[in-house]
């Protein structure tokens, strides 16, 4: 029988380490996309379709080419052809069609970014206008049940008779909660150098996958991936956005091969980024829980609707988390998708549990109310045994400690369950509660390179990616303690194509899979060649299979709780403290892991409060298309955040014993918040943002 | 229309730079595109973000919003030219000790602007959240949050921020 993966002894990991690409940042010298120095670089500017849905009659291009500066108009009348246009967001300038507005139809190259703008602007498009429809709703008659649903999970499960166990259950909730579209917005927009030279293709690219991009682009071009190299040391964040190849990434490329030689630079602008690079999709969830008068669920049901583009789907996986979360007998869970003239929706932090435990956690919330019951109260009593969805043991759970430890931290004893209760110097004051999980990742396909060098230094090679996750330092520390050498003799290399090839960043998985493989290859060196390795001794190692993930559930667990003050007289509403205590595993970096349980925290304070793309129905198109509406949070919206985790040891999950840690705060916090707003001031909220019209009417 | 030129002098991080640059060209695109100083960042390109923040003689202010030719003989300050030599400028050093930052594209532009603001501050600026608007300003942390809350940061790092910035500033 295969055996539980042998554990590293913790002696680098676990110190909170100063981020070691902190001082290239905080001087400006590490080198995003975009930076990297180039001699004569050209520069792409897209040309966007204007109308939502219907096919280009006539594109006239004769202004744009004739201004000085211009070296070239792609238009789908002379752009190269695709070798492979299964990706229906990539296979862009193939025909005159436009699935959405905002769409690539072009692109100006020209000698500087305000000539490419320029000419951008002076290409002239007739359409064969058609109707759009860019809204989802309840009942539309598109919606449709996919093969599957993001993460390959299943589309739709049956456990037992939900509606027999809800007509006969002592109290039930039937509600209906909605997400709307939500943008990624990392900081720094989608941006990708591209150089053709002697049928080899160099990308700098902002990007979560170096190796991801590569298997992207390649075959759309006809090249072998060793004809690519992808380059990315540094990234801006991405949340998600940045997992996936995006259209942009291939004009570049065409017009690099366009112009052989000459770099070709293109970064999107905020405003295009709402068009070509990813976003949440919203989310309608219809929520139904049973339970008998003590709070045990009987039945839980989710119906979980979401829009998808006409040339590419992606289900959000919204319901999944309702599969695993807390006991029932009873369970259905289904995913239904629409094709609209909108653009594609990707991964944003989080997908599916974010928006799912929003509505979840509220019904929660509700049932605990109808019950008389603590919220607190109500989910222990509805802690599984086993994982109710495979009825496998959980590697480790520690939801109930997470949220015992998060009532104590923000004094939950003084919350009045009575909503309204609280006031205090014209505000009223709510606390809420709601919980976090999210899964244990375990991708195949990663591999590590461990090189001895001189003075007893080591050199560990991994195409991986630093988006400000912290991966450079806390790979360091794993492979330091791999390796049972000091972190200041390892020298990590990530972020190319020409290092071994790595899994994508995405799914809180990158410290699983690329530590593993380290691990892997760390201990290889060492059976290999011993403490002493000659200078220049390697050894390879892979992320391998973990028998364990085969024989148990394995998940992060979380508590958040927030305090909510909303104005008496003007509805203005605020979460001056925020609690958010975590069972994740082991820790590699206690600095770094604060940073993104903080950073997910006000994400999730941002969607609770402030974000909505909203979708101007006449046009087709997001209207608050920038920063100035699209709001985030700003260092003025947050109030406290009280960041802690519990010492959680698992055996099973990976030779680390860590789980991610990248997602899981953005889980609960809106729920959290919601659920506040409620206890504050009797106004139930099921549809976000939670803003102060809600509490005026 | 076609593109107009111009001669244009700029100090930057100490040096002495002169060139010809079309005048449509924004500060942040003559440091980046043509200086190759790529400290300052591009975040939003229309003043809503504070990424592009830079010392324009002595002002914070953002660079994507000031067009070159407008500031011929301005004196510049990055965030490549805050260190002295290998010596990190106090505020460097903190943010790093505090892990102010995440993905660190916002970073040069939440440093040029603390660095701006501690001189406001110092000047008794008053702010959106001062009581008294005469009285010197006492940098608590919801002051810093206030006058920080030009440069937004996606990673959420403010958490982070505000303590970096309240170390060096008491
Ligand atoms: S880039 Fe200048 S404010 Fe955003
Ligand atoms: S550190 Fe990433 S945006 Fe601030």
């Amino acid at each position: 029988m295969t055996t539980t993966e042998q554990r590293l002894t913790p002696r680098a990991m676990g110190v909170p380490l100063d981020r070691l690409d902190g001082p290239a940042k905080v001087t400006g010298t590490a080198r995003y996309a975009f930076e990297h120095p180039q001699t004569q670089p050209l520069y792409l500017h897209p040309v966007q379709a204007t109308v939502a849905a219907g096919r280009i009659t006539a594109i006239e291009t004769g202004a744009a080419e004739a201004v000085p500066g211009v070296l070239a108009v792609l238009t789908h009348l002379n752009a190269p052809r695709l070798a492979d246009t299964s990706d229906g967001e990539l296979a862009i300038l193939q025909s005159g069609g436009v699935a959405f507005r905002g769409q690539i139809i072009g692109g100006v190259v020209a000698t500087s970014p305000e000539t490419a703008r320029h000419a951008a602007s002076l290409v002239r498009t007739a359409y064969d206008e058609q109707p759009h429809d860019v809204v989802l709703r309840a009942g539309h008659e598109g919606l449709y049940a996919p093969d599957s649903v993001n993460g390959g999970y299943d589309t739709d499960q049956v456990q037992g008779d939900v509606e027999a166990a809800l007509a006969s259950a002592d109290v039930t909730v039937d509600q209906t909660y909605t997400t709307p579209t939500l943008h990624n917005n990392p900081m720094e927009p989608h941006s990708t150098i591209a150089v053709w030279d002697d049928g080899q293709l160099t990308l700098y690219d902002s990007t979560q996958g170096v190796h991801m991009v590569r298997k992207s682009v390649a075959p759309l071009f006809g090249l072998d991936p060793e004809q690519v190299r992808v380059i990315s040391p540094h990234v801006g964040g991405g949340f998600g956005s940045k997992g996936n190849a995006h259209a942009h990434v291939v004009l570049a490329a065409m017009a690099a091969r366009q112009l052989p030689g000459r770099p070709v630079k293109l970064a999107l602008t905020r405003q295009q980024m709402f068009f070509l690079a990813g976003y949440r999709t919203p989310t309608l969830q219809r929520v139904r829980l049973g339970a008998d008068r003590d709070g045990r669920f009987s039945a839980i049901s989710v119906e979980a609707i979401s829009q998808t583009a006409r040339i590419k789907e992606f289900t959000e996986q919204t319901a999944v988390a309702a599969r695993m979360m807390y006991a029932a007998p009873n369970r259905r869970t289904t995913h239904r998708v629409t094709r609209l003239d909108v653009p594609v929706p990707s991964w944003m932090r989080a997908p599916g549990e974010c928006p799912g435990m929003f509505a979840a956690e509220v019904a929660m919330d509700e049932l605990a109310e109808a019950c008389g019951l603590d919220p607190v109260e109500l989910r222990v009593r509805n802690e599984p045994e086993t994982d109710p969805e495979t009825g496998h043991p959980f590697s480790s759970r520690n939801l109930v400690a997470c949220l015992r430890e998060g009532a104590r931290r923000i004094g939950w004893e003084r919350r009045d369950p009575t909503p309204g209760a609280r006031r205090e110097n014209g505000a009223l004051v709510g606390l809420g509660v709601s919980a976090s999980v999210y899964p244990v990742f375990r991708m195949p396909g990663s591999a590590a390179r461990v090189r001895a060098e001189a003075g007893g230094r080591y050199t560990v090679s991994i195409g991986a990616a630093d988006l400000g996750t912290g991966t450079w330092t806390a790979l360091t520390q794993i492979a330091a303690d791999a390796l049972e050498v000091p972190v200041e003799h390892v020298d990590l290399r990530i972020g190319d194509t020409a290092l071994p090839p790595a899994t994508v960043a995405g799914g809180s998985s990158g410290i699983t899979c690329w530590g593993s493989a380290i691990v892997h290859a760390a201990r290889e060196l060492r059976g290999q060649h011993g403490r002493s390795p000659a200078e220049g001794a390697e050894a390879v190692g892979e992320t391998g299979d973990n028998p364990d993930t085969e024989r148990y559930a394995m998940y992060a667990f979380g508590a958040q709780f927030a305090e909510v003050r909303v104005d008496a007289d003007t509805g203005e509403v605020r979460a001056p403290r925020l609690v958010g205590v975590f069972a994740a595993g082991r820790i590699i970096n206690p600095k770094t892991a604060r940073s993104q349980l903080l950073g997910g925290m006000t994400m999730g304070l941002s969607m609770a409060l402030y974000e909505q793309s909203h979708v101007d129905p006449s046009i087709g198109q997001v209207a608050n298309h920038d920063f100035a509406e699209y709001h985030i949070a700003t260092n003025a919206d947050i109030g406290s955040l009280d960041v802690s985790w519990l010492d959680e040891d698992d055996p099973h999950v990976n030779a680390m014993g860590s789980k991610g840690i990248g997602e899981i705060g953005i889980v609960g916090t809106a729920a959290a918040v919601a659920n506040a707003a409620y206890n504050a001031t009797g106004v139930r909220i099921r549809d976000l943002p939670v803003t102060l019209d809600a509490f005026l009417s | 229309m076609d593109a107009v030129e111009v001669e244009v002098s700029l100090r930057v991080d100490g040096r002495q730079r002169r060139l010809t640059l079309d005048t449509r060209t924004s500060l942040l695109d003559a440091l980046r595109e043509r200086l190759g100083v790529t400290g300052p960042k591009k975040g939003c390109d229309h003043g809503q973000c504070g990424a592009c923040t830079i010392l324009l003689d002595g002002r914070r202010v953002n660079s994507c919003l000031a067009l070159a030719v407008a500031h011929d003989e301005a004196e510049i300050t990055t965030v490549e030219g805050l260190a002295d030599g290998d010596t990190l400028h106090p505020l460097q050093e903190s943010f790093v000790r505090h892990d102010g930052f995440q993905c660190g594209y916002c970073t040069p532009g939440q440093i040029c602007s603390a660095v701006g603001m501690l001189t406001e501050a110092e000047a008794g600026w008053p702010s959106a959240v001062s009581a008294d608007l005469t009285a010197p300003v006492e940098l608590t942390d919801a002051e810093i949050s206030e006058r920080m809350s030009g440069n937004l940061c996606r990673c959420g790092a403010y958490a982070g921020i505000v303590p970096a910035i309240a170390e060096v500033a008491r």
